[in-house]
């Protein structure tokens, strides 16, 4: 829709919405500013915003404090450990969907969709006592499961939208030439759908790596990821913002990062396919 | 083109997938329903046998139901107006020609990446403290007093928290289907002499209707479940303990799990009616 304006007209447009993006930014901006203030300059009124001198002593207070790496390793583990595993289990049955499609294929597609409506407080307490009577509370083996089975639709739904832009064509002038299903699979397929496969497992990293509810309630101390050592900031302690702060930039920093490169890759997976 | 033997290889390929959702959906569902039959209180002797339709009737005649209901549907309303109003305005504000669209489309969809632990007690502290918060600065600048913002104003500002991060979801859809509207129509329109607004209500809106159907879903469902948010900032005081929030507090806080689980039988109902509205229209879409 880009239509040619006047430059007035545009420089307009510029000003406004650079104004309003800096706006909704604000607070991640002034976050990480803060983190690298001393707790004096974080509460100080007025507030300085530039102009002081800059610190990493919270970056050292916080991974001294309370064993930071190994909530941030958690993190790393359930989030990548659930996103492999789900896209391990959902590569095949998507490309089953997308290419042997059956009467049901829809059926069951909408299926495995209304799984990801079950409200998880519902079966809070049932997956508490499945976690502690297999001796998975507080580990990451169960977080990377449960989180697994949460996301599992949203990767089946992905890959699928994506492998049913991989033309037919391929595959059938592949089985003329006798090509098995191994290799139809391994020398066509996964190279075409290796782009689809990657922004697929971005999304998914960055769903995990944000839950919120499975991770507060079955971990302690043992499992517990970077969702649940920032949450335990919340009572406070004493002169603490600047701490928060740096706390707050390394949990969000990657998954800022990760989330840049993954803008189109949203809207797809979490309408699934149904606005482009 | 697909053979027998493929049809049954691409049973098996499924198999897992289907399998572990399978029973990922019923075995807890079916004990959650299970409890929600049964008088059962882990801390006080466990399961003390049927209770019939007790819980239900008890869950919905406590105190703390019609409130949470009302609440839970006051953030999930109003966050939905919020959002969807000002994802359609700044949509197409980022649609427009403008220099560096590419890094205010990362500024505006930046806080949807940030975990909802973070950005409810960076909100909480850092912006709504009453004494050090950067809203008390502002407010003592100008001369008014500082709010609390947690105990006086808590809904607004657990409605302005979570509307802040899921605004940058709606523009993102929003804007991703106003994209693909048809420029040449919008042109015809403007040369016809058609006012902006007529344009935007006629041309626009019935274009974006599909995308904000679907906004609006997702969103229902997502937000009908929020739980971090209020976690670290409330813990459900001030008249900000949503449905959600009531169900976690009657399970593991006052260990009730017969009670809890009706609350949760209640949820799970209330979720399948959004639910199946957005099944069908994705649903169509399939088809398509």
């Amino acid at each position: 829709m880009a239509r040619s304006v006047t430059p007035q007209r545009k420089a307009l447009n510029t000003a406004a919405a650079w104004a309003i993006g800096l706006l909704i930014f604000f607070p991640i901006l002034w976050t990480i500013i803060t983190s690298f203030k001393t707790e004096a300059q974080a509460i100080s009124d007025p507030p300085v915003f530039l102009f002081f001198d800059w610190t990493l002593e919270n970056y050292g207070a916080v991974m001294e404090r309370s064993n930071y790496g190994r909530f941030l390793w958690n993190s790393i583990i359930i989030a990548g450990g659930s996103t492999l595993l789900g896209v391990i289990i959902a590569v095949p049955a998507a490309w089953s969907m997308a290419f042997v499609p059956s009467n049901r294929t829809k059926d069951i597609l909408l299926w495995m969709l209304s799984t990801k409506m079950l409200p998880a407080v519902g079966v809070l307490y049932p997956m508490y006592l499945i976690f502690i009577k297999f001796g998975l509370l507080d580990s990451r083996t169960g977080l990377v499961i449960v989180l697994m089975l949460i996301n599992l639709p949203i990767i089946v739904w992905m890959l699928y939208t994506y492998f049913r832009e991989i033309p037919g064509e391929i595959l059938e002038a592949a089985r003329m030439d006798g090509a098995t299903l191994k290799s139809e699979i391994i020398y066509i397929l996964t190279p075409m759908a290796i782009p689809g496969i990657a922004s697929t497992m971005l999304l998914n990293f960055i769903l995990a790596w944000n839950e919120a509810f499975w991770t507060l309630n079955l971990t302690a101390a043992k499992a517990a990821p970077l969702t649940a050592f920032i949450a335990s900031y919340s009572s406070p302690e004493g002169l603490f913002y600047a701490k928060l702060s740096a706390a707050s930039t390394i949990a969000i920093a990657p998954i800022l990062i990760l989330g840049w490169f993954s803008q189109k890759q949203l809207v797809r997976g979490l309408t699934f396919g149904a606005v482009k | 083109m697909a053979t027998k033997a493929s049809r049954s290889a691409a049973r098996v390929m499924m198999a897992p997938a289907v399998i572990l959702l399978l029973g990922w959906m019923l075995v807890p569902l079916t004990m959650t329903l299970w409890f929600s039959f049964r008088k059962y209180l882990p801390l006080r002797g466990g399961d003390l046998g049927g209770a019939g339709f007790d819980n239900y009737l008890r869950f919905v005649s406590s105190s703390a139901f019609w409130p949470s209901v009302i609440t839970t549907l006051l953030i999930v309303g109003s966050v939905l107006v919020i959002t969807v109003c000002l994802g359609i305005l700044l949509a197409m504000l980022l649609d427009q020609p403008m220099w560096g669209q590419g890094v205010v489309r990362i500024l505006v969809i930046a806080p949807f990446f940030v975990m909802p632990t973070v950005s409810a007690l960076v909100w909480k502290n850092i912006f709504m403290d009453p004494n050090n918060g950067l809203f008390a600065h502002l407010w003592r600048f100008f001369g008014a007093d500082p709010v609390s913002w947690m105990s006086a104003a808590s809904m607004p500002s657990i409605i302005l928290i979570v509307s802040w991060q899921w605004l940058p979801f709606a523009t993102l859809i929003l804007l991703t289907a106003i994209q693909s509207l048809d420029g040449e129509q919008l042109e015809a329109a403007e040369m016809d002499g058609a006012p902006h607004l007529k344009r935007f209500w006629y041309i626009v809106l019935p274009h974006l209707s599909r995308a904000i159907t679907i906004v609006i879903l997702i969103q229902t469902i997502f937000l009908l479940s929020i739980f971090a948010e209020i976690f670290v900032t409330t813990g459900g005081a001030f008249g900000t303990k949503t449905l959600t929030y009531l169900i976690f507090q009657r399970v593991l806080e006052s260990q009730n799990v017969g009670l809890g689980s009706a609350g949760g039988v209640y949820a799970i109902i209330l979720a399948n009616i959004v639910a199946i509205f957005l099944m069908r229209i994705v649903g169509k879409n399939l088809d398509a």
